[in-house]
């Protein structure tokens, strides 16, 4: 099976300091890969990396067959790839409705001053499929702003879904949730993960070993284990390294 | 403003607006232009009614990038004081009539705005601040030198337009206080419906996004710094065009048009009307420039009360007047 996307000797440091060395990984379609390691082991260098947000400053990331190095970040969007972020971001002071519609016009119009918004009823119904996706509909005219926290982390998923990305980057979707909006959030994954492939860093172990097909285990900025849920479980570098810290799999 | 109905009638519930609030949003072009119309005739005198016209303009230009896009300049004036002295130097120099001056102003404003707005987009905060406030000072001193085509530090004089020439024969007398009001206030009008327009389009959308959290529009797909550059260059058009009304408006181009204190002056009826709001620049210049008529005939320090006002309503009332008036009918509604 092609890789959706691939990546080749990634590095990426910050003057002397190597966050990321020698990374190499293949993403395939429809699959769920983990990305998990201790504090400072690397995994939201690799996911701004991987995003946009930061160039890699070694290797190379292709998607499609097509190299990203070099693109700006908001070209990712437009090929496919979509994220969401540890702390929460949204337009606050936009209605839930509008944050969805206006990351839906993104990919279609942006610097049109003469049309009225109106105009694209498509994106007002992409919208609507994205807050149906994520069970927010009811949710459409309040305040984003004004949501639960559990609420605003869909709403971060939903904005990411509207662009209908091959490739969903979420990071840490469930940080800050109750058990409750957890367990929400992972039905949600389950669905999501059903037509796309989705890229994954969590903390939350047994909520990866459930969800994912793969994991990817970073430490100091270095690829030490790649492999299904059941190797990388007894991989003794992995344990030592991080699943010692986590015996509970919280 | 975010109270634009991004999607009635198209399946998708638009968020829920208090109906006096959305009225007032749907007609807001024509209840400005109302209100503008009737202002010489309920303000203290004609000239106070055609500097709210003017002033208020160059709000509203400004507005567009501080209010809308979330982008604080400090060089202002630049735009303002150079469609000024372009409208002025057309005539004057090169014998241009009304309208071909006009629009060398706005033209000239519009590319020194891209030029400045290059400059000064990558920038934020405090730096967008201080590089505008710096290359605006560039051009107040190219205008300070250049006294050949400007007049130097006595500003630029000598370009009286008595007439405007229309098309069919027609002509406006400028030299009578209330036909030039109008006359004004037709650019102003069109002006409005304009900005209305951008902001009611998906660029107006993509500001707001800008505006709202630059890090999640980049993550979208918006080019978050062709956008600003875009917002900037209308806002500097707009703040050229109210300086070209200002120099048929004094047939005399000061140098103080270009001025760090025009530049300030503009944020300071922005932050008085209300940042964000559509009628609150003409409501912040209004304000301004009463206090300032009205504090003058006491007091040469008037800019010591303009001050004052301006500390208390920072402090007190940040969303100015007209921006507090909305927020207070949306509670009332929602409660």
């Amino acid at each position: 099976m092609t890789a959706l996307m691939e990546v080749t000797d990634v590095g990426r440091s910050f003057g002397g300091f190597v966050a990321l060395a020698g990374i190499s990984a293949k993403f395939e379609r429809n699959k769920v890969t983990a990305v998990i390691g201790p504090n400072g082991a690397g995994k939201s260098t690799f996911f701004n990396v991987l995003s946009g947000v930061l160039q890699p400053s070694t290797g190379s990331i292709r998607f499609k067959g097509q190299e990203l190095k070099g693109l700006k970040q908001h070209r990712f969007a437009h090929l496919g790839i979509a994220r969401s972020y540890q702390i929460t971001n949204l337009f606050p002071e936009l209605s839930v409705e509008e944050n969805v519609r206006v990351a839906a016009q993104a990919l279609k119009t942006r610097y049109d001053v003469f049309s009225h918004r109106d105009r694209y009823p498509e994106l007002s119904q992409k919208a609507e499929a994205a807050l149906g996706e994520v069970g927010l509909t009811h949710r459409r005219a309040r305040r984003a702003r004004d949501l639960a926290h559990g609420e605003q982390r869909a709403l971060e998923i939903a904005i990411a879904l509207v662009a209908n990305p091959e490739l969903l980057l979420l990071d840490e979707p469930t940080a800050g949730m109750g058990p409750e909006e957890t367990k929400d959030m992972v039905a949600l994954i389950e669905r999501l993960a059903a037509d796309r492939t989705i890229l994954l860093v969590e903390h939350k172990m047994k909520m990866i070993l459930g969800l994912s097909d793969r994991i990817l285990v970073l430490h100091h900025g270095r690829l030490i284990a790649d492999g299904t849920p059941t190797a990388v479980q007894a991989d003794p570098e992995v344990r030592r390294v991080y699943l010692g810290q986590n015996d509970g799999y919280a | 403003m975010t109270t634009t109905d991004l999607a009635a009638g198209q399946g998708v519930a638009p968020r829920a607006l208090p109906k006096a609030g959305a009225a007032l949003d749907r007609w807001r072009v024509p209840l400005t232009i109302a209100v503008l119309a009737v202002l010489p005739f309920v303000l203290p005198s004609q000239a106070l009614a055609v500097n709210v016209l003017i002033y208020g303009l160059f709000t509203v230009g400004f507005n567009l990038l501080f209010g809308y896009t979330g982008l604080l300049s400090f060089g202002h004036a630049a735009f303002f004081g150079t469609g000024a002295y372009l409208t002025g130097m057309a005539i004057a120099h090169l014998g241009f009539g009304w309208f071909p001056a006009m629009l060398t102003g706005i033209v000239g404003a519009s590319l020194l705005s891209a030029v400045i707005g290059a400059l000064s987009i990558r920038t934020r905060g405090i730096y967008f601040c201080m590089v505008t406030l710096a290359l605006a000072q560039l051009v107040y001193y190219v205008a300070l030198q250049a006294s050949g085509w400007t007049g130097g530090e006595n500003g630029l004089r000598g370009f009286t337009v008595a007439k405007a020439d229309l098309i069919g024969g027609f002509s406006v007398n400028l030299l009578n206080p209330l036909a030039k009001y109008y006359f004004i206030m037709f650019f102003a009008a069109l002006a409005l419906w304009f900005v209305s327009r951008v902001l009611n389009s998906p660029f107006g959308a993509a500001i707001e996004a800008v505006r709202e959290n630059e890090t999640r529009a980049r993550a979208c797909g918006f080019d978050v710094e062709r956008t600003k550059l875009l917002s900037f260059i209308l806002s500097g058009a707009l703040c050229g065009l109210a300086g070209t009304l200002s120099a048929l408006h004094l047939s005399i181009v000061p140098l103080d048009a270009l001025s760090v204190h025009t530049s300030s002056i503009v944020v300071m009826m922005t932050m008085l009307g209300g940042a964000g709001s559509f009628f609150g620049p003409f409501v912040g210049a209004l304000v301004f420039l009463l206090i300032e008529d009205v504090a003058s005939l006491w007091t040469t320090h008037w800019q010591l009360i303009v001050g004052i006002v301006f500390i208390l309503f920072v402090l007190f009332l940040p969303k100015g007047i007209w921006g507090s008036l909305i927020q207070l009918t949306r509670r009332r509604r929602a409660s």
